[in-house]
């Protein structure tokens, strides 16, 4: 478990000095943890566990947008556990239920992670949709189609510039959306 | 959307990267300044006897008080601005004002006084104190939500109540200079109860603010 941990750290850290591919690594694997995590902060607020991957993609667009407020000197572990703890009890504060979670929760699952697997999960892309046209496109693109930001920039007649712009706003948005609930 | 189709997106977005919350706090503060000191120049000004009151120590210990509460509070709320921060081993940076106008008090206790105890604490300037201190925070304090809804607070209210006493330790700094009461028990009494205002209405913006 300190193992996987420290790895985190590293890829974080190789991420944040410009590493997409790094970046992507430490995305596959905390999120088997923050599922976990989230279907055990669920069943214990009486919840259907169903609804768990809406909470990690949450705490997956949180990760990423606030970042920049690791400091690379401290372990990557206690604020990711802290930014899922906050995204979970958001999200079940917004469904009507107070909880307390702890952050035992996440770090109990380390230990145990199961195998990964992709999930569905419908609020980020019922929120998509309600995307001004540009900023949905380039998600669609490069999230649903798979393109390169170089083939979304050519596909829309764009710069690559523009195209990294509208995702980021895109992404920025669609966390606004989902935090409005 | 499937999971690993938004990490595929999260991290194609890798090459974004934001600023630290320290500069776009240090940002939004300097854009904000000149709103509240157009609000002191045009209602209050300094006190005409500046040069001769800066000779005074308890006068110079009013800013000494108030940039020390600025000071630590910005310290403090960009600690908070990190999800897995607490106030635990920062909150005694507080202390380091209270115990200047503390100290100030005690100094001021051990000299003779022309006035008595009441009228020095009662001051003449109490009203301004509390209505100037406040509304010269408000385009401070909402300059550091600003610049605190960057970061990722796990307490909102705690951090947007550091946030108010940020506006409130910087708006009391321009109102030291102008008000010619320089009694600590003034200060004591009625700086407090204006920045313990600008705190609570910060907590309160703060809770909704300063989620994320």
């Amino acid at each position: 478990m300190r193992e996987g941990e420290d790895e985190w750290t590293g890829l974080m850290r190789s991420a944040i000095a410009g590493d997409s591919a790094a970046y992507h690594r430490l995305l596959k694997a905390i999120t088997p943890v923050l599922r976990a995590a989230a279907r055990r902060g669920l069943a214990r607020a009486g919840q259907p566990v169903d609804q768990s991957e809406d909470i990690v993609q949450e705490i997956l667009l949180a990760v990423h947008l606030k970042r920049h407020t690791w400091d690379a000197d401290a372990p990557f572990a206690p604020w990711l556990f802290a930014i899922a703890r906050n995204k979970l009890i958001d999200t079940l504060r917004r469904r009507g239920r107070r909880v307390f979670v702890s952050i035992d929760d996440f770090a109990e699952t380390l230990a145990d992670q199961p195998a990964a697997e992709t999930v569905s999960a419908g609020e980020v892309a019922a929120h998509l949709n309600a995307l001004p046209a540009r900023q949905r496109d380039v998600l669609q693109s490069i999230a649903v189609e798979s393109a390169s930001i170089k083939d979304t920039a050519a596909k829309f007649a764009m710069s690559e510039g523009a195209v990294r712009v509208a995702l980021h706003r895109g992404l920025t948005s669609l966390t606004a959306k989902l935090r409005e609930g | 959307m499937d999971t690993d189709q938004l990490i595929r997106t999260l991290a194609a977005d890798n090459s974004h990267c934001a600023r630290p919350v320290g500069f776009v706090l240090a940002l939004a503060l300097l854009a904000a300044a000149p709103v509240s000191l157009l609000l002191f120049f045009a209602e209050l000004g300094v006190r005409p006897d500046v040069m001769a009151a800066m000779h005074n120590p308890f006068f110079d210990l009013k800013f000494a008080v108030t940039l020390a509460l600025a000071s630590a509070a910005i310290t403090v709320s960009l600690h908070l601005s990190r999800p897995e921060a607490s106030l635990r081993g920062y909150g005694w940076l507080f202390v380091i004002p209270a115990g200047l106008l503390a100290a100030g008090i005690g100094g001021e206790m051990m000299l003779p006084q022309r006035l008595p105890m009441m009228t020095r604490l009662v001051g003449s300037n109490s009203k301004v104190c509390m209505t100037a201190i406040p509304l010269m925070s408000l385009p401070l304090l909402i300059a550091s939500l600003f610049g605190l809804r960057h970061g990722a607070p796990a307490k909102p209210a705690v951090a947007g109540a550091v946030a108010g006493l940020v506006s409130a330790g910087l708006a009391a700094t321009l109102y030291a200079s102008h008000c010619t009461d320089d009694s600590p028990l003034f200060v004591a009494t009625w700086y407090t109860l204006a920045a313990a205002l600008v705190t609570v209405v910060g907590a309160l913006a703060g809770s909704r603010m300063l989620r994320f």
